[in-house]
């Protein structure tokens, strides 16, 4: 809850254009939920972002288009053992479909 | 995509922490404005 009302701020005070969100949960539906809660607002209406659409490009660490940018030698000291445990493809697929659905406006 | 971005990084102790998303970010070129490895949802 303390995360949300921090983003908040960081949104209202930088805006979007310049941001994106970067996940890391290994748990890809948890990682749907605060993605939703960072896109189209809090699901369980208890937080900060509850009906509040801050419409942010969302990434997760996993994605392979997120691999792509990182060198090779940093992604696989950080994030190498959990990728070979999560199915990266199924969240690259679920996160491109978030993304898609949500266009700033 | 990454780079020359303002990077909110929200990792997970059970999965990959935010300090280590956040080496990746910075590595890429991005800055880091927000990092957490707390869930919060």
């Amino acid at each position: 809850m303390e995360s949300q009302a921090q983003i908040k701020k960081l949104v209202d005070e930088h805006g979007r254009d310049d941001l994106v969100v970067v996940l890391g949960a290994s748990d890809i539906e948890g990682a749907e939920i605060a993605a939703e809660t960072l896109t189209v607002g809090d699901p369980s209406f208890a937080g900060p972002l509850a009906g509040v659409s801050l419409g942010l490009p969302i990434y997760h660490i996993l994605e392979p288009e997120v691999k792509a940018e990182v060198p090779e030698d940093v992604y696989e000291e950080s994030a190498g053992i959990v990728s070979m445990i999560v199915d990266t493809d199924e969240v690259a697929r679920k996160f491109k479909a978030i993304r898609e659905n949500v266009k700033p406006g | 995509m990454l780079k020359g971005k303002k990077a909110i990084v929200v990792g997970e102790r059970d999965g990959v922490p935010g300090p280590a998303i956040a080496r990746c970010m910075l590595a890429a070129g991005a800055e880091i404005v927000f990092m957490t490895t707390e869930c919060f949802v």
